[in-house]
């Protein structure tokens, strides 16, 4: 179920649907991207830090609207996914991630580079016969962000 | 001789409009780059290095760069803090590899040469050989032979270091108009919240000139503007010391607004029909006298201050190479914060660094020039830096590039060109 969820998780993402992705968080939420840096240091700074839906849909109007960055598209690979435990309705699962971005802009169209290696660290639950993230812990091994970050992960 | 293409010629900046037109060489030249690492971070500048709140204890250390050379940060056992050139005396290896830690000393892993905490070397292994052969010469003298030391200050929890013997106190060198607000900031003790890097592919003056550049925020960051939170005619200014190196930029919601300036000059900036679906982001506290929504301060060559609402952060500018530099934000609260302030500035950190909401473009712009200019070599191919006329210095106004042209006015002069 954990894979299921993945898949179609990061399956929205690459395909650009991210209108739809807030629909993969609970009611209640955490979604935070967090260089391992930062939690290998003992702290909690993340550079994205979503803690209701709301602004999980946010993120989505920026990107759309607001924030201005070179076009690109993600590839997503996920990988070794381990459920840690299951119980009160709640699973704890970790799982590995590859993000490939590849520029879609005039000067670098086409080229495309491993912008993001980490662990998804989760908690999902089901909400209305469904499979959603309560937690999304993106702990990023990659600490230095090439250009910026608009994209969820 | 004929020139080469690779060979670099003089940077020639137009009789009339001088600094009001800046060669787009300045931005990709190797020869330019080269002259900077030796006269501008080399030469008379402060360079930051730390916040204090990084090295608590004695024996911590930091590895960072004065632009491309490797420097260690340490705090000795007496509590004081020492700047070196991280390079071993032997025979040049890199001496702190880790990016910080704590240690009791300092040892190049070659041949084990030993430093402690304040650079001074303390031994080398077999210093006279074994058997009675090889070794060093009997007059080899340790004290000789120490890192090379920088020197190092403080300003309140800022940590600086200076290649140069003779460069002036701190105090002088920030400048009487701008250290008040360093002063608002870093006005008791700070405690790290985190970190955040982006790399960046322009050259790093391109980004002191975003800093100083009061211009572009409502047109390029249209967060606030599309969720309708503010509009472009906020009030504020900017202000530089009297040799142009170091500035602030200030922003205040203005009490009255008018938003017909705002449709006729920049239709772009004003969209109506968004509202923030979770607005407790910009939920902010008061937390200092004079309130800004933005403080943006530039200490010269390449540090920047940020207060933006609650989020407080430090972004190390750290070039590497002509056509790229390294942005590390170093996000701080105070040591005094209660938990309800901790999990406002984390929550505020989405409006800043790499994903920030109103900083993700920064970078961007930056590199939208460099690819632009790569081969605007030419005589004659320059910026056109006259918003706000001719003026240097401060305004009182957020529609000027007066403190751009301060920084090349005294760029220009350190760099005698």
């Amino acid at each position: 179920m954990v894979e299921e969820l993945l898949a179609a998780y990061t399956d929205c993402i690459d395909n650009d649907r991210l209108e739809e992705w807030p629909g993969f968080f609970a009611d209640k939420c955490i979604y935070k991207i967090i260089p391992w840096e930062n939690v290998s240091h003992n702290l909690a700074l993340g550079w994205v830090l979503c803690e209701s839906r709301g602004m999980l849909q946010d993120r989505v109007v920026a990107h759309r609207t607001a924030n201005l960055y070179a076009p690109h598209r993600y590839r997503h690979i996920v990988g070794s996914v381990r459920v840690l435990s299951s119980d009160d309705g709640a699973i704890e699962a970790r799982a590995n991630y590859l993000v490939v971005r590849t520029a879609l802009d005039a000067v670098r169209y086409g080229t495309s580079e491993i912008y993001s290696a980490g662990e998804y660290q989760d908690r999902v639950v089901i909400e209305n016969g469904l499979a959603r993230f309560a937690e999304k812990i993106v702990v990023s091994d990659t600490a230095r962000v090439d250009t910026l970050l608009v994209t969820p992960i | 001789m004929e020139a080469t293409v690779n060979e670099s010629s003089p940077i020639v900046w137009p009789q009339t409009e001088g600094i009001r037109r800046v060669p787009y060489r300045l931005f990709t030249d190797p020869g330019v780059y080269a002259r900077e690492q030796q006269r501008l971070f080399g030469g008379r500048s402060w360079n930051y290095v730390a916040l204090d709140a990084e090295l608590p204890n004695p024996g911590d250390f930091k590895a960072t760069f004065i632009a491309d050379t490797p420097v260690i940060v340490c705090r000795d056992r007496a509590g004081a803090l020492h700047a070196m050139v991280n390079r071993c005396a032997h025979r040049g290896a890199l001496v702190c590899r880790e990016f910080r830690g704590n240690r009791a000393a300092l040892q190049c892993v070659y041949h084990q040469w030993t430093y402690d905490l304040k650079g001074n070397l303390t031994g080398v292994p077999f210093r006279k050989g074994l058997d009675g052969k090889g070794g060093y010469p009997l007059d080899f003298d340790l004290a000789l032979h120490s890192l090379r030391k920088l020197k190092l200050t403080t300003y309140r929890s800022l940590v600086f270091a200076s290649f140069s013997d003779d460069v002036e106190p701190i105090e002088e060198y920030l400048g009487a108009d701008i250290r008040p607000w360093i002063d608002r900031v870093f006005n008791r003790p700070v405690k790290i919240l985190g970190y955040a890097r982006q790399f960046i592919h322009a050259n790093w003056k391109l980004y002191v000139e975003n800093v100083k550049d009061p211009y572009h925020a409502s047109l390029l960051h249209l967060f606030h503007a599309t969720f309708n939170i503010y509009r472009a005619n906020q009030g504020g200014g900017c202000l530089t010391d009297p040799k142009g190196r170091t500035s602030i930029i200030r922003a205040f919601r203005r009490a009255e607004q008018d938003d017909r300036d705002v449709e006729g000059i920049a239709p772009r900036t004003y969209r109506k029909g968004y509202e923030l679906a979770d607005p407790s982001l910009l939920d902010s506290r008061k937390e200092f006298e004079v309130e800004l929504t933005n403080s943006i301060n530039h200490i010269f060559p390449c540090v920047v201050v940020q207060q933006i609402q609650n989020t407080l952060a430090t972004r190390h500018i750290l070039p590497k190479g002509p056509d790229s530099f390294e942005l590390l934000f170093t996000f701080f609260g105070y040591r005094d914060d209660d938990a309800e302030m901790d999990r406002l500035r984390l929550k505020q950190a989405n409006l800043v660094g790499p994903a920030g909401y109103i900083s993700m473009e920064d970078g961007y712009a930056t590199e939208l020039v460099q690819q632009a200019i790569l081969r605007g070599d030419g005589d004659g191919d320059s910026s056109y830096v006259e918003y706000g006329g001719e003026k240097e210095g401060g305004d009182e106004t957020l529609n000027t590039e007066s403190a751009i042209r301060s920084f090349w006015r005294y760029y220009r002069s350190v760099m005698d060109m």
